[in-house]
């Protein structure tokens, strides 16, 4: 029997579960090899070179490489990982959230002075 | 015997942290989050336990894909703040106790709940944030705290109903620990939000304060809400919330007082949600 998976269709959300997960293992344990200082540096200095020195798909290291999480989440990433990109980016996590909704920075981070986003979002 | 005596919730953003490390707790931003913590650090000095039991999330730094423990209480002497990426936050180490730690885990598995021990780990911000806005920037932390880390990043994390019984067994823990100690057990993380998809910096006001109503008066009702309603209706990131239950559930049966209570939005992308909670 299938497992249960009633959260597939919330609208602009992906939640990870074990399918994400095992697709995006090697994408997120790269991220986590950011929380080192001298792996942000390397990763500086050359990204793609520090990207083929992982198990990745290409989609995956496109996806870093232009900085685009949603893609980064398509591909198997989750945010608490693809945060060390941020981090050694120097973005803060309203940046980070903020970049994946189509809105620019300032109108994110005014949406979320006024009281954050409508919780009845994209629901029919 | 040690015995629990109240309750802390609180959310645990990073940018709070951030905010103080920094010195922008004055800004306006960040004023009126502060100010809902004020009475919380006065009441922390006038009842300073003897340990934490402190319920957090770890973000994807002590625990990678590697390894992810549904349930992990630490029982090593000490932990060190984590480097989450911005370099570690310049606050005290925190000082575990091995004593009570190491004996909640052998009658909680003797409860049937599978706690992996942990003797080596970082703690990230989830659970220095809730030290830092409870007892503000300190040389030390007031007391020993014990560390139950729940997986709440990669789905499906543990249900409500199993995290309120894993609280009631905590509280048959502590009550049968041979020592006069003061206990508080904190359940952090939440309230509504959403880091991640185009659907990130949802907030729910009117679920979160229901939230907050039932866990004080209905809270094993609470236990029974399912994940689904959690990632609708607070956000793929408001399942943290979960976490909270573990704090109630180690709460006498007796309706507790209610001693503060405080919501606020925005900290950065999330709601902040805070409740003190005293057994009566």
């Amino acid at each position: 029997m299938a497992l249960q998976k009633p959260y597939l269709g919330l609208p602009g959300t992906t939640i990870f579960d074990a399918e994400q997960a095992r697709k995006g293992y090697w994408l997120n344990q790269f991220c986590m090899s950011l929380m080192k200082a001298d792996n942000r540096a390397r990763f500086k200095a050359d990204e793609r070179k520090c990207l083929d020195e992982w198990p990745m798909t290409e989609e995956q290291k496109q996806a870093v490489l232009a900085r685009d999480l949603n893609r980064c989440i398509a591909a198997g990433g989750n945010i608490y990982f693809l945060a060390k990109i941020g981090a050694t980016d120097g973005k803060s996590f309203q940046q980070m959230a903020g970049s994946m909704t189509g809105m620019s920075e300032d109108e994110y981070r005014q949406m979320m002075v006024c009281g954050g986003r409508d919780p009845r979002w994209g629901r029919s | 015997m040690a015995r629990i005596t109240a309750s802390v919730y609180t959310s645990h953003v990073p940018a709070i942290g951030a905010a103080m490390d920094l010195g922008k707790t004055h800004e306006p931003y960040w004023q009126p989050v502060f100010a809902g913590y004020e009475f919380s650090r006065q009441w922390m000095k006038d009842n300073t336990p003897d340990v934490i039991v402190l319920v957090y999330n770890d973000h994807a730094n002590a625990f990678s894909l590697e390894l992810i423990p549904t349930f992990a209480i630490g029982t090593a002497a000490e932990y060190t703040p984590a480097d989450e990426g911005w370099g570690p936050r310049p606050v005290p180490k925190v000082i575990g106790h091995p004593e009570l730690a190491s004996h909640i885990a052998q009658s909680v598995i003797q409860d049937d709940f599978d706690l992996t021990i942990v003797n080596k780990m970082d703690v990230d911000h989830g659970l220095t944030v809730p030290l830092s806005l409870m007892c503000g920037r300190a040389q030390a932390w007031p007391c020993p705290v014990i560390p139950l880390a729940v997986n709440v990043v990669l789905y499906p994390v543990p249900s409500g109903k199993r995290c309120w019984n894993l609280g009631r067994a905590i509280r048959k823990a502590v009550e049968s620990y041979d020592a006069p100690l003061n206990v508080q057990v904190w359940g952090t993380g939440g309230m509504s939000h959403q880091l991640q998809g185009p659907r990130a910096g949802l907030i729910n006001k009117a679920w979160d304060n229901r939230f907050l109503d039932r866990l004080i008066d209905e809270p094993a009702t609470l236990a029974e809400v399912p994940h689904v309603e959690y990632v609708t209706e607070a956000g793929s990131e408001g399942i943290e919330l979960v976490m909270w239950l573990i704090a109630r559930g180690a709460m006498s049966d007796a309706p507790p007082r209610v001693r503060h209570r405080f919501y606020h939005v925005p900290a950065s992308n999330t709601a902040v949600g805070h409740l003190i909670l005293e057994n009566t």
